[in-house]
């Protein structure tokens, strides 16, 4: 077996017992990069230093080669948001996720492909490179967070650092057959990571099992007196709490509006053997409505791209990254950097913002989308006072060809109409392999309420060792 | 609601992006279409509910002002491709 297709815990176990080394494991990630990213282009930068870095590890997670999502900022490296406006910019500081997985011995071994800060569900939208999904390099990953699902896949690092604002980790999982936890809102710092939409924007981890995530999580979680908006609940020992044998006396909840026109087949087989497979585990199934997935989605598409025009206006080629020299004035160099800088996907969701900000139109968009945002949350805490789970699909469809949707941003959206609500509600999920469909991955989505990372994690397990989809790999070579 | 060209080219204006004719053209088209499909909002009765705008509840989350340095203010400055003067960067004149 190679070592790169180890786990973390796995990982830990060799170093452990010194039958392997930190700079040994970290060598033979770099040599599997340098031989098979040029099929997956999930890398944007490459550490080539990283096997030199273990003489640092110390820590609980001391050796393990892990990746970043190319919107963390990592001291001394590139951070590009996979944008041009961002061309050369060099971090001169670690996001606080950063801090803590460094602190906890973790290798840097490079930087991952996104969608253009984030925005995106296939990697397209990227201004340097399309990562191709390992299971068919015709396909895309999934996004935003496509390089970290594609690099986990193919065993180019041990786990990945996401975000998911929308879907951004969940549904690249789902297309690459990884483990993706989104997390509550507030669970883990945003600070140093590049902001999307600062209401719904969570930053979570791509790994090949629920047990490494469980491992990330309780390194990554905590209050941030850098970010305000981390809560102050108990960050638990996760990893010691997976200690479910079956998932007798939970309840799970089935919504049905997630099993509509539109939903592919061959996902919804897979994900009703999921529900069956469950079932078997001794949970107890119930039909529920969650009566606001629809409008959720349209509700999302007002306040994720407010947020978004009002946190890139600070984007204007000043302070970093490239700059016009034959401006005219100073409103011209702001012009023409970011019309140099932004791609298509960025100025769509620039203009939707500023349109749905704009006087006169506030009230009828933005306002409105706040409150539906109130009643798809309230469907949620009904739902949880019936159930202690929700199980769905992660996307109505597994992994599209590369450019099938990228010339219609509607179509494109929709793909996250699955993934959404839960992050308007601000809960936590996970998207778990639960099997195939014309040999393309498929995910389970399961939500639980709001930082109840432990108990879903728990649930997450007990499915994931009574089946085998997670050790299935793509063949590539 | 049909967007029209000119609303987008006036929106661009606001975000401080530059569009040729067939980019305006383009944009209009499409910021149509996710705008119609937006537009479903407007069938949910959201009568007397209240707007989210922080899902977990959290209230004002104060904390002591205490000034810090950041500690890599030169790294921070160099990420500029314009003119330091006095560690402050230099840009064309605005008025």
């Amino acid at each position: 077996m190679e070592i790169t297709s180890l786990t973390i815990t796995q990982t830990l176990q060799l170093l452990k017992e010194k039958k392997t080394s930190p700079a040994e494991v970290t060598q033979a990630y770099l040599d599997r990069i340098k031989k098979l990213d040029s099929k997956t282009e999930a890398y944007l930068y490459i550490n080539e230093n990283a096997a030199n870095d273990f003489f640092v590890a110390t820590g609980e997670l001391a050796g393990i080669p892990i990746a970043y999502k190319d919107v963390f900022n990592t001291k001394g490296m590139p951070t590009t948001a996979a944008s041009k406006i961002l061309e050369g910019y060099i971090s001169p500081y670690d996001a606080t996720s950063v801090e803590k997985l460094k602190n906890a011995g973790v290798i840097n071994l490079g930087k991952l492909n996104t969608d253009e800060f984030t925005m995106g569900s296939s990697c397209e939208t990227s201004a340097y490179q399309i990562t191709k999904n390992p299971w068919d390099l015709a396909r895309v990953p999934g996004g935003s967070s496509g390089g970290s699902a594609a690099a986990v896949a193919a065993d180019l690092c041990c786990a990945a650092t996401g975000s998911d604002t929308g879907g951004s980790i969940r549904q690249p999982s789902s297309f690459c057959n990884t483990t993706g936890l989104k997390v509550t809102y507030g669970r883990v710092s945003r600070y140093g990571v590049m902001p999307m939409a600062s209401s719904l924007d969570t930053i979570g981890v791509i790994t090949k099992s629920v047990e490494d995530a469980a491992l990330l999580l309780k390194v990554m979680a905590g209050k941030d007196s850098r970010d305000a908006t981390t809560s102050d609940a108990k960050v638990e020992d996760y990893p010691a709490l997976l200690t479910r044998k079956d998932l007798k006396g939970l309840r799970i909840g089935i919504p049905k509006e997630y099993f509509v026109e539109g939903l592919d087949k061959g996902v919804e087989k897979v994900i009703r053997e999921a529900i069956e497979t469950m079932r078997k585990l001794g949970a107890e199934i119930k039909e529920i409505s969650l009566p606001h997935t629809e409008v959720a989605l349209a509700a999302y598409y007002i306040i994720a791209p407010s947020e978004i025009s009002a946190n890139l206006a600070r984007f204007d080629g000043i302070r970093f990254g490239p700059t016009v020299s034959d401006s005219k004035d100073l409103i011209d160099m702001y012009f023409q950097n970011r019309t140099k800088g932004f791609g298509d996907e960025v100025k769509r969701r620039i203009m939707l913002g500023t349109f749905a900000l704009s006087a006169g139109y506030a009230d009828k968009f933005y306002k409105k989308a706040l409150q539906v945002r109130t009643l798809v949350k309230r469907d949620f805490d009904n739902a949880f006072a019936e159930v202690d789970f929700i199980a769905t699909p992660v996307s109505p469809t597994p992994a599209f060809k590369i450019g099938e949707k990228v010339n219609d941003p509607l179509q494109m959206y929709l793909e996250d109409a699955f993934t959404i609500p839960a992050s308007l509600a601000g809960i936590c999920g996970v998207s778990i392999p639960a099997g195939f469909t014309e040999g393309l991955p498929v995910g389970l989505q399961l939500f639980a309420n709001q930082f109840e990372e432990a108990k879903l994690l728990a649930a997450a397990q007990v499915f994931q060792t009574s089946t085998d989809y997670h050790l299935q790999k793509p063949k590539i070579s | 609601m049909k967007l029209t060209k000119e609303q987008v080219a006036h929106i661009a204006k606001l975000a401080r992006i530059n569009l040729t004719e067939a980019e305006v053209e383009k944009f209009t088209s499409q910021l149509g279409n996710i705008i119609g499909f937006i537009e479903k909002l407007n069938e949910v009765d959201t009568e007397g509910i209240p707007e989210t705008n922080q899902v977990t509840g959290l209230q004002n989350a104060s904390r002591e002002d205490e000034v810090k340095p950041f500690g890599f203010e030169e790294d921070l400055i160099a990420c500029s491709q314009n003119p330091i003067v006095d560690n402050q960067i230099k840009v064309k004149k605005s008025i």
